[in-house]
């Protein structure tokens, strides 16, 4: 039986992106359904009752939740271009670093510009957390998080790569400068020109008029 | 060579216990490193320089951290009795149910109780444990790994033990029966799992602590 994909998607989102990053680096044929989240689908709301967002991926009828969950099922089940290490510690170590991403320093990066860069303790505590990542790439010395090839945590921090730079420029807010972070920088420009995260970036104009719209200039 | 095994910890933790219940279900001999958190080891903040806090899992000399990503870390590790399913699809529910144990109903909880069991904080974690109600209705089996207890399980350690200590020790309540019967008769069939009884702190020492730190003592 021929696998059956589909995305419930927001082309801006990058928890969605992960997953279409994780689909084009498997070659997985998919279907994209884009989401109007003011007015949500009957079916994405069957297929997510608990937190009803997106991204869903329904692989033959059966839906997987959450960007990072659905990451590693792609992972489980196409198994060429491997997303996570074979070895469990360096396993472990990928999951770590993917969940600090997402529990701390994306958190600590939204309050910044929804809190319109007014706060000096809010911005001081976003900054400690990307010293840290910057720390784990200069201790890391290789290219990517996950060495010469993007793994796991390069497709988490995906946000920092590419959105983070559209927010700074919309809100003229710079947090990430050459000389303050540049290992994020270097590998951020890296990952965004890997053929595979290239094509599934939304455009710079939509996501800045996005941002704009949302967060207005500070 | 040998397997070295530590846990740095506090009993009292209900995240360091998923890491015990794991090593216990596995049969695996490991050392326990109690840590005193308001005076960390230099071992501990030398392990976990990102966190500093406990569990962190030292196998060999290398240290990983966060319990669901230590529980996964023992699962791939130590082969017998397995913790996650084996099929691709049922695995990532069990993923996704342990994380929503942590992005929702542990946080709300932990609310509930900061606020002394403020009205609209109960109504969250009510909200959160009625997923859970669900989930247990709908597989219709005695833990949420079916048979035998899985991640999802051992993810929902605070809710079979941690919740019935608070409620008792600021005489508040959080997951009545009557609403709740499916997740209450999970809670005694899971605490009375030899494994996890195995590893609980005693009750009345989180009574203690929690009477003392709400000042209810």
């Amino acid at each position: 039986m021929a696998d059956e994909v589909t995305l419930y998607a927001d082309g801006r989102s990058p928890f969605v992106c992960r997953v279409k990053i994780a689909l084009n680096m498997k070659g997985i044929k998919y279907k994209n359904m884009e989401e109007d989240l003011q007015n949500k689908s009957g079916a994405l709301l069957n297929y997510n009752p608990v937190h009803k967002k997106v991204p869903v991926l329904v692989h033959n009828g059966n839906p997987i939740l959450e960007s990072l969950v659905i990451v590693e099922y792609l992972d489980n089940v196409w198994e060429r271009v491997p997303i996570l290490p074979q070895d469990p510690y360096e396993k472990a170590a990928a999951r770590f670093w993917a969940k600090f991403i997402d529990d701390k320093c994306i958190p600590a990066l939204y309050k910044v510009f929804s809190s319109k860069g007014e706060e000096e303790q809010v911005i001081t505590e976003a900054c400690e957390q990307l010293q840290i990542l910057e720390d784990e790439l200069e201790l890391k010395g290789k290219k990517f998080f996950g060495g010469d090839n993007i793994n796991l945590v390069d497709i988490a921090a995906d946000f920092i790569a590419y959105w983070l730079q559209l927010l700074e420029e919309a809100t003229e807010m710079k947090l990430v400068t050459r000389s303050k972070f540049p290992k994020i920088t270097e590998w951020a420009e890296g990952f965004v020109n890997c053929q595979v995260v290239k094509e599934m970036l939304p455009p710079r104009a939509i996501m800045l008029a996005y941002y704009k719209n949302r967060f207005g200039k500070i | 060579m040998a397997n070295e095994v530590k846990l740095h910890g506090v009993t009292r933790s209900p995240f360091v216990c998923r890491a015990v219940i794991a090593l216990n279900l596995k049969d695996v001999k490991y050392e326990f490193v109690d840590e005193d958190l308001s005076n960390k080891s230099s071992d501990l903040i030398k392990y976990n320089p990102v966190y500093k806090k406990v569990p962190v899992l030292l196998h060999n000399g290398n240290p990983i951290s966060e319990s669901l990503v230590i529980v996964e870390y023992i699962d791939e590790v130590w082969k017998g009795v397995p913790l996650l399913p084996q099929d691709a699809y049922e695995k990532a529910q069990a993923r996704f149910w342990a994380k929503f144990m942590d992005d929702k109903c542990f946080p709300t909880v932990f609310k509930a109780v900061t606020s002394l069991g403020e009205e609209q904080a109960v109504a969250e974690v009510h909200e959160a444990l009625q997923f859970l109600e669900n989930e247990l209705k709908v597989k219709g089996s005695k833990f949420f790994g079916g048979d035998n207890i899985n991640l999802v399980d051992i993810a929902a350690t605070f809710v079979a033990f941690w919740i019935g200590a608070v409620e008792e020790a600021l005489g508040i309540e959080l997951l009545p029966k009557d609403k709740f019967p499916k997740l209450t008769e999970w809670s005694d069939n899971y605490v009375n799992c030899q494994a996890v009884k195995d590893s609980l702190p005693p009750r009345e020492d989180l009574i203690a602590i929690y009477k003392k730190r709400f000042g209810k003592a």
